[in-house]
């Protein structure tokens, strides 16, 4: 059973544009085991949603099956939530986003989720560049049917179990890239320093935005032989970049890091920062993310950071040229047809 | 069999090769005699591939106004080489066989009791068109002119026709003509005309179309306010969402901005269009997709989803004939209980079947009505002879003053005058709970979707008790969804009958024809159309009241049948199946048949003694 939160506030504690304190952002409490990755993803919502003062009841958060498809009843109380069932969250989120495109949809799904049973529907959202960002927490493993080997396990990695992965794996961020995706991130659930810019970003992207967030399951692979544990992650993370986020009415004032630096003016006049540019790769050139993913993986590395980014694609409304209005906002005297109509449809069939 | 044929009394089939334009002419040929006031009914019978295949097209002429299939072939139009003597074979002793001599049969390949009509249609066509590409579709054009003469057909309605069809394209309507006139004198200097069987004029079609089951559905979706579809190809589903597309894009699209009012998407399988479907309706919009048996087992999963987390969801099953190639362009009625108890756990649904497309037109805006109502998957139960084929039916109508029925849905100002919003509380005792639509109000109201596993408040519990209190909710709301579903329709015998006949969907016209055969042999038979499930009292009673029960249906196993007798618990001993499953549709011939089998009876006993 989970429970809410005390309603206790601090008085000192921060308020948003709005008015609302962090603590309208936070869920139930968490029943997923200490120290499980998934959580600190949660954490980073929270936060991500609260700093861009986003009202909590404007935000719908859908999600497949798994332990990573239960957070969204850890965090974002007062949003509405829908739990669907297994690797087929791209398609509820596709629905609900047709219903009403003014909402801000944060899709969160797992690796057995997104990369295995749901994997045509991944695909096929990226495709229609459906406005949500769409977070994958990449534990390398089916957590909740205790911990057997998911397709992004790398090759000749093991997990409790132990015994190596055969399979080639698949890279999330490498196929939605290949599929055209407009925002492509990845990030590590242990550096919310990284991890939160980049889901303020992916939110405020007017499009389709992948997270893909490595989150060690402390429980099945967390191990000294698997590629997805705390260890590894820590000591194999290369990033693209350090990026920050900077809301459409603030200005620059993030100091400049060694390396180069480079400024992503997005759809709603917000801005991505970034600094510490890796070498050879361009934040707007999907052929130098592309090479620089599979460089990294040659080298045994995870890259992250944001991969990748084109803030002009249009997103799906735009594609299927639909009303300003959302669509679930239209009454019959928009929607039904005259009775002249009607008869002139009759003639046709006489 | 006995050959009632004559005067608009008579079945002409055309054997076709498909892929070459003959359907356009067929549907002219129907399309005539209806607009002569006379009761058509014609029906596609087609194959699993897109050209080079044989089609046939089947019309039957009936000016009691019978319209479902009939057995027995008066006049066949064999078109096709490919399945000339196969069509020769189908036709009835003392029938009419019209081909191309183009290429002659030869003399011992014929059937005596056969009358041979021969037309060189190929020849006449390249004698007469210059232009190769026009010469096939002539072809067609010229023996439905040689049938207008045969059958009597006035030359003014097809020519009227014509004109309809290519509004303002003069050179295209002349050229139509002339292969029409070509076909009409051949006939009238080779043969003998009329043929025994004809029309004659009569006004039984005043103010009725001809319209297919599936364009019907799809402007029903149109008028209901569907503003969300996600469909996959399949047929014979997929012209519902040509229709709803068609229809969107010319009565849907804001004149001033020049943006629609709808979405349409082709989705990556099944799965994901039932997933959008959800996903909208969850949302507020009113969503559906069409189908057919294929893709509602692989919405299984998801429809069960929408019945736990009480999600309204539209689904039109157009049915066909099993699984993969071949005969799915065949009609059946075979996906009964796949659609009522589809999904895992304890599942049933609410079911609406339409027997025309006026139905269909209807149907579809109530089961909007009905999902948002009561919050669950509402499945259109339709089929191929229904949706695919032309069936002279009532105008559409649309009562302007409509109010779409969307539910117990909260507005901003609902939640602010509650106490507790509890989106699973029962509050009004019928089993139907409140619901609200994300983004609605700053601070209540939002609450968490699942299948199982919450409580009244939407909270998350694995507490058996609070699963069992749900499930009986779930039970009571389909208690009251008996007084909404659309009661069944009766045909009493005035003089009462302890013999009741069962039927729904597109067996109905055999089934009432069947029954006007039966009372004309004096047997007395009372007859109910389901119109829906749950069933409500009055088909249990129906049942009850009557000694001996057959239900018709076209599929194997009697699925209706079962579904009767598991809701109902009702005495499987005397309820009797009259079954057709062999892709065409039912006839009268087949159902009398079997009832007389069951049921002998004093006239047909003392016909059998003659
Ligand atoms: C149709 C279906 N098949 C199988 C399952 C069982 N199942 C539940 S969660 C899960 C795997 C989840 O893995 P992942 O998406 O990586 O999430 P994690 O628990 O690792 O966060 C599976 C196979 C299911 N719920 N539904
Ligand atoms: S099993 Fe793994 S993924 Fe699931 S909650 Fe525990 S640590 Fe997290
Ligand atoms: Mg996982």
């Amino acid at each position: 059973m989970s429970y809410k939160r005390p309603a206790f506030r601090h008085p000192d504690a921060a308020i948003n544009e709005i008015g609302f304190h962090q603590k309208d952002y936070e869920g139930a409490l968490s029943t997923l085991c200490a120290g499980c990755g998934h959580d600190s993803i949660s954490a980073a919502i929270i936060q991500a949603c609260f700093e861009l003062s986003i009202p909590p009841h404007r935000i719908a958060k859908i999600s497949g099956i798994g332990c990573s498809s239960k957070t969204p009843t850890y965090f974002l109380a007062n949003s509405h939530g829908f739990n669907s069932v297994h690797g087929r969250m791209p398609s509820v989120a596709t629905g609900a986003v047709m219903a009403n495109k003014d909402l801000t949809y944060i899709g969160v799904s797992g690796d057995g989720d997104t990369a295995s049973i749901g994997m045509g529907q991944f695909a096929h959202v990226v495709r229609r560049n459906l406005n949500m960002v769409y977070i994958v927490m990449n534990n390398g493993c089916y957590g909740l049917t205790k911990g057997q080997d998911s397709a992004t396990a790398d090759v000749g990695s093991s997990g409790k179990a132990g015994v190596p992965t055969m399979f080639s794996s698949i890279d999330l961020a490498g196929l939605a890239l290949e599929l055209g995706a407009g925002f492509v991130a990845r990030s590590f659930s242990g550096d919310k320093n990284q991890l939160i810019p980049l889901i303020k970003a992916g939110i405020s992207h007017d499009g389709f935005a992948l997270i893909d967030v490595l989150s060690p399951c402390v429980t099945f692979n967390n191990t000294k032989s698997s590629t997805k544990s705390y260890t590894y992650v820590r000591d194999h993370m290369e990033s693209t970049s350090i990026a920050d986020f900077v809301p459409v009415k603030k200005e620059i004032t993030a100091s400049v890091q060694p390396g180069e630096s480079k400024t992503i003016e997005m759809h709603d006049g917000s801005k991505i920062s970034l600094s510490s540019i890796a070498e050879g790769w361009d934040p707007k050139d999907r052929l130098s993310a592309i090479n620089a993913i599979h460089k990294a993986s040659l080298e045994g590395e995870v890259l992250t950071g944001l991969l990748y980014i084109d803030a002009a694609q249009p997103p799906v409304h735009k594609l299927l040229n639909t009303v300003d209005a959302p669509l679930n906002s239209l009454q019959e005297r928009d929607l039904v047809p005259s009775q002249e109509a009607l008869e002139e449809i009759n003639m046709g069939f006489r | 069999m006995s050959d009632r044929s004559g005067i608009n009394d008579f079945v002409v089939r055309f054997a076709n090769v498909n892929g070459t334009g003959s359907a356009s002419a067929n549907t002219m040929f129907a399309k005539t005699i209806f607009r002569m006031g006379v009761p058509v009914s014609a029906k596609n019978i087609f194959p699993s591939n897109i050209q080079g295949l044989p089609t046939w097209y089947e019309v039957r002429v009936n000016g009691e106004g019978h319209i479902g299939r009939r057995e027995g072939v008066n006049l066949m139009i064999s078109v096709n080489p490919q399945s000339m003597y196969q069509d020769l074979k189908n036709t009835m002793s003392g029938g009419y066989f019209m081909y191309d001599s183009t290429w002659p049969m030869p003399r011992e390949k014929r059937r005596e009791d056969v009358h041979f009509l021969e037309i060189p249609l190929m020849q006449l066509s390249n004698e007469h068109f210059e232009d190769p590409r026009f010469r096939q579709l002539f072809k067609n054009i010229i023996y439905v002119g040689a049938c207008a003469t045969l059958l009597n057909m006035d030359r003014e309605v097809i020519v009227g026709l014509l004109r309809d069809q290519f509004p303002g394209k003069e050179k295209v309507i002349e050229k139509n003509v002339k292969a029409l006139d070509l076909g009409m004198e051949y006939a009238k200097t080779h043969w003998e005309y009329p043929l025994p069987f004809h029309v004659t004029p009569l006004d039984m079609t005043q103010g009725k179309i001809m319209i297919d089951g599936n364009t019907a559905c799809g402007l029903g979706a149109v008028y209901a306010g569907a503003t969300v579809m996600a469909w996959y190809p399949i047929t014979p589903s997929t012209s519902v969402a040509d229709a709803f597309e068609k229809y969107c894009k010319q009565l849907r699209v804001d004149p001033e901005t020049g943006k629609n009012k709808f979405a349409i998407l082709q989705a990556e399988d099944e799965l994901a269009a039932i997933g959008i479907v959800i996903g909208a309706n969850w949302n507020g919009a009113r969503a559906f997709t069409a189908t057919s048996g294929p893709g509602v087992s692989l919405m299984n999963e998801f429809i069960g989803l929408a019945y736990f987390a009480e999600i309204p969801t539209v689904l039109i099953d157009v049915q066909r004939t099993g699984p993969s190639t071949g005969m799915p362009t065949r009609t059946q009625q075979s996906d009964v209980m796949l659609g009522f108890y589809a999904s895992h756990g304890d599942t049933k649904h609410v079911l609406l079947f339409p027997s025309t497309p006026t139905e269909c037109f209807e149907m579809t805006a109530t089961a909007f009505d009905l999902a948002d109502r009561l919050q669950t998957p509402v499945l259109l139960m339709t089929d191929l002879d229904l949706g695919m084929n032309d069936h002279m039916s009532d105008p559409l109508t649309w009562d302007a003053d409509k109010q779409y029925d969307k539910g117990k849905v909260l507005s901003a100002e609902d939640l602010d005058q509650m106490e507790t919003f509890g989106r699973y509380l029962d509050v009004d005792e019928d089993g139907i709970t409140y619901r609200t639509i994300p983004g609605t109000h700053p601070s209540k109201g939002s609450f968490f979707t699942r299948g199982t596993s919450r409580d009244e408040l939407a909270r998350y519990t694995e507490d058996g008790a609070a699963y069992v209190r749900n499930m009986d909710r779930l039970l009571k709301k389909w208690e009251t969804a008996k007084s909404l579903v659309p009661s069944p329709q009766f045909y009493p015998d005035p003089s009462g009958a302890e013999v009741g006949l069962i039927f729904f969907g597109t067996t109905t016209d055999s089934a009432l024809e069947a029954m006007s055969v039966l009372r004309n042999e004096g047997m007395s038979v009372d007859g109910m159309r389901l119109k829906a499930t749950p069933f409500s009292q009055a088909v249990l009673d129906f049942i009850l009241d009557h000694k001996t029960i057959f239900v018709i249906e076209q599929n194997r196993d009697g699925q209706m049948r079962s579904v009767l007798i598991n809701e109902l618990e009702v005495d499987p001993q005397k309820v009797i199946s009259v079954l057709n499953y062999d892709g065409f549709p039912i006839t009268a011939v087949h159902i009398t048949r079997h009832i007389r089998q069951h049921l002998p009876h004093p006239q047909s006993a003392s016909a059998k003694a003659l």
